[in-house]
């Protein structure tokens, strides 16, 4: 007698469930050689991949609760301060659209606006200029084109991943919840992929006491969430914004900030808090040492550039525990690139006397009197108030793993484990370790590997490559072909000209 | 593409072989000089190149990204072409006895230097899918 489609008693305590047991639960069983979960860039990307080494739509799907793999990427981009025309913190071969990274996207700029400077650019790119970058709008464009180019609509299943189980005899079981009348499905398959993005955003301590404790959620803000109404209002009144925080989502509430007081002429303070006041370059010795300086650490990108390709790559592959975890402290820390354009408004800001930087850790936050928000701050110089109309935590911190349920499931019943950073624990080719199962595997990228053998795992290239680890050991598993050269080049062609992949 | 040592030696030496070998091909009789002398001129490129990536890789070590950006793998082309020109000049490059004219070895050395920048700055993704993640090396 099937149950009623549900998870049941026995599943949810089995960590390894038999074909019987789900059949038993009466939830429908959809089979297909590899799913992904979580449907963005990473999923994508890997989807990319596969389908350019040959493996057809009917082989894969995607399991996922968004329409498209930039859709919360766009979001995040957009509330932090990155409208569609502005430019992303990404390199110019880094593209989520094109698995070759030739032409880049400096190079696609320049044909399709008929311009050689995004090409002058690149070329004098640390030295001479910035270091150039895509702009949003165009890299959601390219990749909705790779998207129809690839059938990947052909392969997303909506819903809402619950749990990846072991299942006896090899192979793993993937709940899906629906939101239509049958509640879940089951993707039985030999691969399973995950790519769940970040856990969650984690609030600063102080903040969220400030915001459960007086009931303030306009005033003290997360950047990463909605807060256009800060912008807004202080076009209408005079007042002082804290900014918390030296990465580049500080940067650019910053620009947002700075911006419209030159646009609309307005009287903005900024009082700049950083936890790490960096004065200077910084380094242990002559060959490690960061620029820096008003407070910032300076890097073009979120790791020093060889994390991708280099000597920190090569490096980082060899290292396990303890002295992972070292060297991942070493590169780390907060930082954000040296941009002239930010670098030229902030010395506007210090010379006007409206643009305060500081060091300090922020003990508490109270309403004050006069209804402004009083920051208790303690720092090199002892403890201060600073008072505010406005809080923007640009810190970023994440939640730990376990608060996304699927992860958090694995963790108690998959046989993964935590990495020296506290994430998930992956092998070089981004299996995660302790998740093998008979002749499947199991893989994770992104956000929630972050400590593994590779550095730069939640970054567009970064993802790339684990896509390509992934592809190629599934290629020797016997799932989709190895890219060679001659492969490879035939496929570039076809997405030169736009025209669908070769499958087989 | 961000190198590491070996990937700096491997890509050279092998964009020398391919991509240099056609640009010496067609430049040669564009500039007048013999195949013998446009060879060994590339082939000591190639044989002091591996000299010069043990500098650059030195120097790398001094910026914090370990990085080298392309401008560095275009200029590079002035110290090392003058050295070279130089060792022909004073007839110290085997099998080369008079050294080419100079407005000849300029055109080849600049035309192979830049054909061979072009390359590894883009194309030499497409066949090769993994160089660019391992630092240069296709082996």
């Amino acid at each position: 007698m099937p149950g009623q489609g549900d998870l049941t008693q026995a599943l949810l305590d089995n960590a390894i469930w038999s074909d019987a047991l789900v059949a038993e639960a009466g939830i429908p069983v959809h089979d297909v050689p590899l799913v992904t979960v979580g449907g963005g860039i990473g999923s994508f990307v890997l989807v990319d991949y596969l389908r350019i080494a040959g493996v057809p739509t009917r082989d894969i799907r995607v399991l996922s609760n968004i329409d498209h793999p930039w859709q919360t990427y766009e979001y995040l981009t957009r509330v932090s301060q990155i409208p569609g025309p502005e430019r992303i913190r990404s390199d110019s071969s880094s593209r989520p659209d094109n698995i070759w990274g030739f032409p880049s996207y400096a190079l696609s700029e320049a044909w399709r606006e008929k311009t050689v400077r995004p090409l002058l650019h690149v070329l004098g790119e640390p030295i001479f200029a910035d270091y150039w970058t895509p702009r949003v709008g165009a890299v959601f464009a390219r990749m909705a084109r790779e998207s129809a180019r690839i059938g990947y609509p052909e392969m997303l299943v909506k819903g809402v991943a619950r749990m990846v189980r072991r299942r006896a005899g090899g192979g793993y079981f993937t709940v899906l919840t629906l939101s239509g009348p049958t509640r879940r499905v089951v993707y039985r398959s030999r691969f399973v992929h995950l790519a769940v993005g970040y856990p969650g955003l984690r609030f600063l301590p102080d903040l969220q006491e400030f915001r459960e404790k007086y009931g303030d959620f306009t005033r003290v803000v997360n950047a990463y969430e909605p807060h256009e109404h800060v912008y807004e209002q202080l076009r209408t009144r005079p007042g002082t914004v804290m900014v918390r925080g030296g990465g580049i989502v500080a940067s650019r509430v910053l620009q947002r900030l700075m911006d419209d007081r030159e646009r609309y002429g307005l009287q903005t303070k900024i009082v700049h808090i950083f936890r790490t006041f960096v004065a200077g370059a910084h380094g242990p010795h002559l060959w490690s040492r960061r620029k820096g300086g008003d407070g910032w650490a300076y890097q073009g990108f979120n790791y020093p550039k060889s994390v991708w390709g280099g000597q920190l790559k090569a490096k980082m592959r060899r290292l396990d525990g303890a002295e992972r975890a070292a060297e991942y402290k070493r590169m780390g820390g907060t930082n954000t690139p040296k941009r002239r354009r930010w670098q030229r408004q902030m010395r506007a800001g210090r010379e006007g006397g409206w643009y305060e930087a500081a060091q300090g850790t922020v003990e508490r936050v109270e309403p004050a009197a006069d209804g402004t928000l009083v920051s208790v701050v303690a720092g090199e110089a002892g403890t201060r108030k600073v008072g505010a109309d406005y809080i923007i935590d640009c810190t970023g911190l994440e939640a730990d793993i376990a608060e996304h349920r699927v992860l958090a499931d694995l963790l108690a019943h998959g046989g993964a484990g935590r990495n020296p950073l506290g994430r998930l624990e992956v092998e070089r080719h981004f299996e995660v370790k302790g998740t093998a199962n008979g002749d499947g595997a199991l893989y994770a990228t992104g956000a929630a590997t972050l400590g593994g053998y590779f550095p730069g795992v939640d970054t567009f290239l970064g993802l790339q490559i684990g896509a390509q680890e992934i592809a190629d050991d599934l290629a020797r598993r016997g799932f989709g072909r190895r890219i060679g050269p001659l492969r490879s080049t035939a496929q570039w062609v076809r997405w030169a000209f736009g025209r669908p992949v070769r499958e087989g | 593409m961000v190198p590491v040592l070996l990937g700096r030696i491997q890509t050279r030496l092998i964009l020398l072989a391919v991509v240099g070998s056609a640009v010496t091909a067609v430049v040669t009789p564009l500039v007048g000089a013999d195949y013998r002398t446009t060879f060994a001129v590339l082939a000591a490129v190639a044989v002091l190149g591996v000299g010069w990536e043990l500098l650059y890789h030195f120097l790398m070590q001094f910026r914090w990204e370990k990085d080298w950006p392309s401008l560095f793998g275009l200029l590079t082309a002035i110290p090392e072409g003058a050295l070279l020109w130089l060792l022909l000049d004073r007839g110290l490059v085997p099998t080369v006895d008079t050294a080419p004219p100079l407005g000849a070895y300029v055109v080849h050395f600049a035309a192979v230097w830049l054909a061979v920048w072009l390359v590894a700055n883009g194309p030499m993704r497409v066949p090769f899918l993994r160089w660019r993640f391992r630092g240069g090396r296709l082996i």
